[in-house]
């Protein structure tokens, strides 16, 4: 069942990124999701980027159209809602690297402030193409991690791809667990970097989607569905998933290389 | 799969299944591995998504809309990655030693009769015809949903292909056995029934359909009675073997289908709300109810309603 609630709040994060806060009471854990339906347009599966209280909120970034379209959304204008749907971070590991890539830092925040709140030790290797576009690392520096940055251009921090930050921190600190949430191909960089340390990576997935019950199998990831298997999958399932990092499905549920 | 007691194997139309339930189509069937993963949890078979000549992206979200326990709307839009593209996804499962059944859409005879050839090379066991689909332009109901439409497409299917053909027909028509009757005339080794029920939800705050395509198809509970119905009529019309499905969420639901003449059951909406492990349960729990009623096979409970109406 959806909710119809009203925009309550719209926050420009970084050039590309928009947040958008709405009242939504239903209990919901860092890591889940909720398709949101923005009238006339598509219905897609977003994490929450604020998962506490009874003000909810996801965090989009321009990619396409219909993005684009959501992101123009003033308060005030109605959106469907329901979930939210599927696991959640496990918050119970004390020393936490969180890598997070461009957008993927959406669902990464609200899950460091949970186990930051719990106690843990967070750092956080968050990367963007350029300085403007790294998301919540304010947010991150708030909550009492430790940030490190790399940028596309070099204009702050490592000149680079966020891989070689998370990879130097694996080298020199004993971490539980990685959290991850970002491009594929970057996500399973740091499981590979992780896996040599045999520390545990949890990576955010994201999949086509459409029923998010896991019904109709667009969201099909190896044996696992997105929806109702993860987001979150650990390093360990992913190890049964020949196509992570390498190929996703089309709407259609072809195969396609990223 | 515990204490199984009763035999729950079915033969009919050239099948064997090791029980009565198949993975109906459209439910988790768009990949390879998914269809192992139910065979694996148990399925006594699986149907594939529908597989059309191209691939297909479906309609945009939302494409579903879902209430309590009782039922659940959607009009995907019969999304697939098209016949050259499926074998691959066939493969995966028959790896795995899955029992398939090929399910194909087309917009006429010819194309059907080609596609379903297509389907026969990869080695399944048997090809579902989609004449039934509610919400899709072009296919579906809107291309098998009379009796004339059906014969002729499922004689140009028979005429094609070696292996069974199963008619799936629907429910949106004042005569669901007479599109089985013909059918049947025309060589479908089965028929199927019932595909979804059109229908529509309306949003009142936003004052309009929830779903992209507007009308969509209901599944779950609250269309078994209506496919118990309609498998009822189709069984004593026809003399091929009826497959039913519709709403089948416990060992009694699958229990009545057969009891009105059902050889077997397909599952869809209750892997929505259970899991695929929904299939070990369902076995489970049909094989010990057939046993509580004096039953040493399943099959020996085929039709037996119909002796007492």
């Amino acid at each position: 069942m959806r909710t119809v609630v009203r925009v309550t709040e719209r926050v420009e994060e970084t050039p590309s990124t928009v947040t958008l806060r709405f009242p939504f009471e239903p209990a919901a854990a860092p890591g889940q999701f909720v398709m949101a339906w923005f009238p006339g347009d598509d219905e897609l599966p977003m994490s929450l980027s604020y998962t506490t209280g009874p003000s909810k909120g996801i965090t989009v970034k321009a990619m396409g159209d219909t993005s684009r379209r959501v992101q123009a959304i003033r308060p005030g204008s109605p959106i469907g809602v329901r979930g939210p749907y599927g696991n959640r971070f496990d918050l119970t590991p004390r020393h936490i690297l969180v890598v997070g890539g461009g957008s993927g830092a959406a669902v990464l925040a609200p899950a460091a402030e949970a186990a930051r709140l719990g106690g843990s030790s967070v750092v956080v290797a968050l990367g963007a193409t350029r300085a403007p576009e790294l998301l919540f690392r304010d947010r991150f520096e708030r909550m009492g991690a430790r940030v490190e940055v790399a940028t596309d251009d070099g204009s702050v921090g490592v000149h680079g791809f966020v891989t070689l930050v998370a990879d130097r921190l694996l080298e020199n600190e004993r971490f539980d667990a990685v959290w991850t949430c970002g491009p594929e191909v970057m996500m399973r960089k740091v499981v590979d970097a992780a896996a040599s340390r045999d520390v545990p990576v949890y990576c955010s997935m994201e999949r086509h989607m459409k029923c998010s019950l896991g019904m109709c199998d667009a969201c099909a990831l190896g044996p696992f569905h997105v929806c109702t298997d993860g987001p979150v999958f650990s390093s360990e399932l992913l190890a049964r998933v020949p196509d992570f990092g390498r190929f996703h499905r089309d709407p259609s549920g072809r195969r396609v290389p990223f | 799969m515990g204490c199984v007691v009763a035999d729950l194997k079915v033969r009919f139309a050239g099948l064997e299944l090791r029980n009565p339930f198949l993975l109906a189509s459209g439910i988790w069937g768009e990949s390879g591995d998914s269809l192992a993963g139910a065979w694996a949890a148990g399925a006594g078979g699986v149907v594939t998504k529908s597989i059309g000549s191209l691939p297909r992206a479906g309609y945009p979200n939302p494409t579903i809309e879902t209430y309590e326990r009782w039922g659940m709307l959607n009009a995907m839009g019969l999304p697939n990655p098209g016949i050259e593209e499926y074998p691959r996804e066939i493969e995966v499962a028959q790896r795995a030693g899955a029992t398939i059944v090929g399910s194909v859409f087309a917009g006429d005879a010819a194309e059907f009769a080609r596609l379903a050839t297509q389907m026969a090379r990869t080695g399944v066991s048997a090809v579902e015809l989609n004449l039934s689909c509610p919400h899709a332009e072009g296919f579906g109901t809107e291309v098998g949903g009379t009796p004339e439409d059906v014969e002729e497409i499922v004689r140009a299917v028979a005429g094609a292909v070696k292996i069974p053909v199963i008619a799936k027909i629907t429910p949106n028509t004042s005569d669901p056995a007479a599109l089985a009757q013909a059918a049947e005339r025309a060589g479908a080794a089965a028929v199927s029934a019932i595909n979804t029920l059109r229908a529509i939800a309306i949003d009142v705050h936003l004052r309009r359909p929830v779903l992209s395509h507007g009308i969509g198809g209901l599944s779950g509970a609250a269309i078994k009675p209506v496919g118990l119905a309609c498998v009822w009529q189709i069984f004593e019309k026809v003399k091929i073997p009826v497959i039913g499905i519709g709403g089948i969420m416990t060992a009694e639901d699958a229990l009545q289908y057969v009891m009105a003449g059902a050889r077997a059951v397909e599952v869809g909406t209750a892997v929505a709300f259970e899991g695929v492990g929904v299939f070990g349960r369902l076995a489970r729990e049909l094989s010990s109810l057939v046993d509580d009623l004096g039953y040493a096979r399943l099959e020996d409970a085929v039709g037996v309603a119909h002796r007492s109406a």
